[in-house]
């Protein structure tokens, strides 16, 4: 179980990546640059608020798995 | 360490149970009322009176929270449980009151939306801190090996508080006429909120400080600086991590969408009248709310873990069916329509706009009016929709929401006591309130408009299935809670027996 939680370590933090890809280019930044005021309030959401969130937050959780601190003592 | 007698617990958790509940009637009266609200605070020709208005919306409803979270998760765990809850019950109750008193934008201008987005900020902030104070001052007061069960019954003021606001202001919108409710009578839910407030802020005077963190306290071994041990110690932060990912943001999730996406996806999808809505809503509540604390009893019997998650995997298993059901059971295209009773009527507006209704009946019992308004000044028309559905259908519907209010109450009912075990008594507040927050307020709060977005962009795109796919967000998001959670949690926590 030890090594599967390592090895998904890596796959958090490519999640974290790719989410952020998405949350920027996808969603972020067209409804930031829309115009349109209730579409800025949500760009800004978006881009300052969850896009951190998931890139520092899961990032984090993946780098704390792949060097093994929610390793289980055998 | 002694703990609360069973006659004990029971003020407690009326204490604790009722403060919540106010806040959460609080929180919902402004979500249920936001019609009326904008009306009267953010007139849509003011840009900047409308900016407000989203930023009431988004920013204060669901971003601050974390914030609160954190400030008074903080003093919580410096000062006690006790005063700290009832500190943001008060100030929950004072900005609910003082909504329900603010002049409307035609008397005070700018002042208006500024003053109720400063009020929905500080609810935001007052409801940020809460329900880690509720969670926390009842689980150190239950009895050992009941936790689950005896917070489960604060995992069910979310649920009573948008119950009873529904009702209070069905109950207003029934006594007074339109017209009455539409210039004052929408303040009433705001005002009742104080009465509440006050009669649970006596209740909770009385109440004691939570057994162990008195005795933490004692022994001199409460944390000086809260915010730095939990997320600045790396033992720590990691819990919190595994907290946010691999419970409450899926957690968040399933709740918004049993509850809110599944509301605003009747109305607005589905185009069902809005006070049948609000009524068959308020059944399946009623009815999946007594499981919180069947699923709170059930996880101190075979522990959080395996129920938190198989309420994930339902969720993500069975959305789409459910939503399919859902949406083909006012269809109407699949109807067949009595011809003979079909007209439609044309009506011209004093801006010369022309507006045609089309009454259609069918042959289930179904009926639909379309509202088609053709602008004098501008190029598209608009067109909306009201359908009223037969009782067959609305028990269909009542119970295939019941099934996403049982899928909330298994992630959500074990919820408190799972986070509770999770970290020490010196910083449960702060630790515990965060990833709550983050979870629920972040991931779940702003799951309509994600999930509204992708639903309007597969529309447009032509898309047959469009409107199954805003669950995308909450079976992604659950799929991803799902997978972290069963593999990095321990169906015993290890604070447990703190």
């Amino acid at each position: 179980m030890n090594f599967i939680k390592k090895a998904l370590g890596i796959l958090w933090i490519v999640l974290a990546i790719a989410a952020a890809y998405f949350c920027i280019f996808a969603f972020g930044l067209p409804k930031f640059l829309s115009n349109q005021q209730e579409d800025l309030v949500f760009g800004i959401i978006i881009l300052f608020i969850l896009t951190p969130l998931i890139v520092l937050g899961l990032g984090t959780f993946g780098y704390f798995s792949l060097i093994g601190e929610y390793d289980k003592e055998e | 360490m002694s703990k609360t007698s069973t006659k004990g617990i029971w003020k407690v958790i009326s204490a604790s149970s009722m403060g919540t509940m106010i806040e959460w009637y609080d929180f919902y009266i402004f979500g249920s009322l936001a019609v009326v609200i904008s009306t009267k605070f953010f007139p849509g020709d003011n840009p900047t009176a409308a900016f407000l208005s989203t930023l009431a919306t988004f920013a204060a409803g669901f971003v601050v929270r974390p914030f609160g979270a954190l400030f008074f998760g903080r003093l919580g765990d410096i000062i006690g449980r006790k005063y700290t809850f009832m500190a943001t019950l008060l100030l929950m109750g004072g900005s609910t009151f003082l909504i329900g008193c603010i002049p409307s934008y035609e008397t005070i201008g700018f002042f208006a939306p500024l003053l109720v987005l400063i009020l929905r900020l500080l609810q935001g902030l007052a409801l940020g801190g809460e329900y880690g104070g509720a969670a926390t001052y009842v689980a150190e007061h239950a009895p050992k090996g009941q936790r689950g069960y005896w917070t489960s019954w604060i995992q069910t003021t979310a649920t009573v508080g948008l119950f009873i606001s529904l009702m209070v202001i069905l109950a207003t919108k029934t006594v007074l006429s339109a017209e009455d409710f539409d210039i004052w009578g929408w303040r009433v839910p705001f005002w009742v909120s104080i009465v509440m407030v006050g009669v649970s802020y006596l209740i909770r005077k009385n109440m004691d400080e939570s057994p162990e963190f008195a005795k933490a306290k004692k022994e001199g071994t409460t944390s000086a600086s809260p915010l730095k041990e939990s997320f600045g110690n790396r033992y720590n932060l990691k819990f919190v991590l595994l907290a946010l990912f691999g419970a409450t943001m899926g957690q968040g999730v399933v709740w918004y969408t049993g509850q809110f996406y599944a509301m605003s996806f009747m109305k607005t999808v589905m185009n069902i009248d809005s006070s049948q809505v609000d009524t068959l809503l308020g059944i399946a509540l009623l009815l999946g709310t007594p499981f919180f604390i069947v699923f709170g009893w059930l996880s101190d019997k075979v522990g959080r873990k395996y129920i938190m998650m198989g309420g994930m995997l339902l969720a993500i298993l069975f959305y789409r069916p459910i939503y399919k059901a859902m949406y083909t059971t006012t269809d109407t295209t699949l109807k067949t329509e009595i011809a003979e009773k079909t007209n439609t009527t044309v009506e011209l507006t004093v801006a010369k706009d022309s507006v045609y209704t089309t009454h259609k009946e069918f042959t289930d019992g179904t009926v639909s009016i379309e509202k088609k308004t053709h602008f004098a000044t501008k190029k598209d028309d608009q067109v909306t929709t009201s359908v009223t559905i037969n009782s067959s259908d609305e028990w269909s519907l009542i119970f295939l929401v019941f099934i996403q209010v049982l899928f909330v109450t298994m992630v959500y009912g074990p919820i408190a006591a799972f986070l509770v075990e999770m970290f020490p008594v010196k910083i449960r507040y702060t630790s515990m309130s965060l990833p709550y927050h983050v979870g629920n307020g972040i991931f779940g709060g702003l799951l309509p408009a994600i999930s509204t977005y992708f639903v309007t962009h597969s529309k447009a795109a032509g898309k047959q299935d469009f409107y199954l796919d805003g669950l995308w967000y909450p079976i992604v998001i659950a799929s991803v809670c799902f997978v972290i959670g069963m593999i990095y949690i321990d169906n015993k926590n290890k604070n447990a027996h703190l």
